[in-house]
């Protein structure tokens, strides 16, 4: 229950950073992506900002603890550097830049009522789909 | 052609950075999205419940939208096919990744993981060549 509780305020933050950072916004996302074009900066701060609260936070009341709060463990970040996350990054790269919407920005688009969401969302589910059964099969 | 708008970038970044705090050293969860996403439809279901209200509270966050003044700006008028194709990759590749903006960008950054710092990197030249690439279609 208290993980729930924690998952609907913590959702709730998130998609409110979105919505206010602009993130939800593909042309500003395309925008500051298109360096050699009319540069919109924003983003930039919207990924700082997130940093100046996490970091800090991480390193100060995180890092020190093994477990949570709620007592579940708090997993260590895994350092490996594999062809699998360079090869995945530059197709996740490719798709964002294709169409300038990532998961938040989608999860917090749903309710816009646009089918151009659920699109997305449905062959972003499908990737993830033939990425875990087809080309780099996961055990579960 | 869209503005620089710092503040309101700052504020939604900060806010990212206050859920993403709180959902770690409450429940020891790591918030990327793709990964909440991704969790809520594999296998392993003994995470599903949080996901799915994380999921939920985060889509509902748009209702106030209107008591902050904030209005949705209008998509781009995508091709069905760019979309799709578009949305397959960014799939496939935050799943092999294993993560995302928000997963390495913010919570794997933060770690000081040079994993994420490395993924962050090469997604965001990527994204930045394919937007250059094509022409900046929608930009």
């Amino acid at each position: 229950m208290f993980k729930i509780l924690v998952g609907l305020i913590t959702g709730l933050l998130f998609g409110l950073g979105m919505n206010i950072s602009g993130m939800v916004n593909p042309y500003k996302v395309l925008n500051f992506l298109d360096v050699t074009g009319n540069w919109d900066g924003s983003l930039a701060l919207v990924i700082g900002g997130a940093l100046l609260v996490f970091l800090p936070s991480y390193h100060l009341f995180i890092k020190p603890r093994t477990h949570a709060i709620n007592g579940d463990e708090i997993p260590v970040p895994q350092q490996a550097l594999t062809p699998k996350l360079i090869i995945g990054s530059i197709i996740f790269g490719i798709g964002w830049g294709m169409v300038g919407i990532c998961p938040g920005p989608a999860v917090a688009s749903l309710l816009r009522g646009e089918s151009a969401i659920y699109w997305f969302m449905a062959s972003m589910l499908l990737g993830h789909y033939a990425s875990r059964k087809i080309l780099w099969p996961v055990k579960d | 052609m869209t503005e620089f708008t710092p503040w309101s970038a700052l504020i939604g970044g900060m806010l990212l950075g206050l859920s993403v705090t709180m959902l770690m050293l409450l429940s020891g969860k790591t918030a990327g999205v793709s990964g909440v996403l991704a969790g809520i439809f594999g296998a392993n279901n003994k995470d599903r419940a949080w996901r799915v209200a994380f999921v939920i509270a985060m889509a509902a966050s748009l209702l106030f939208d209107p008591l902050m003044g904030l209005e949705s700006a209008a998509l781009p008028d995508y091709s069905l096919t760019w979309l799709l194709v578009g949305g397959l990759a960014v799939g496939i590749g935050t799943q092999l990744a294993n993560g995302c903006t928000s997963g390495h960008g913010i919570c794997g950054i933060g770690r000081l993981s040079m994993r994420s710092i490395i993924a962050t990197a090469v997604f965001m030249l990527s994204a930045a060549l394919m937007v250059w690439l094509s022409g900046g279609v929608y930009v």
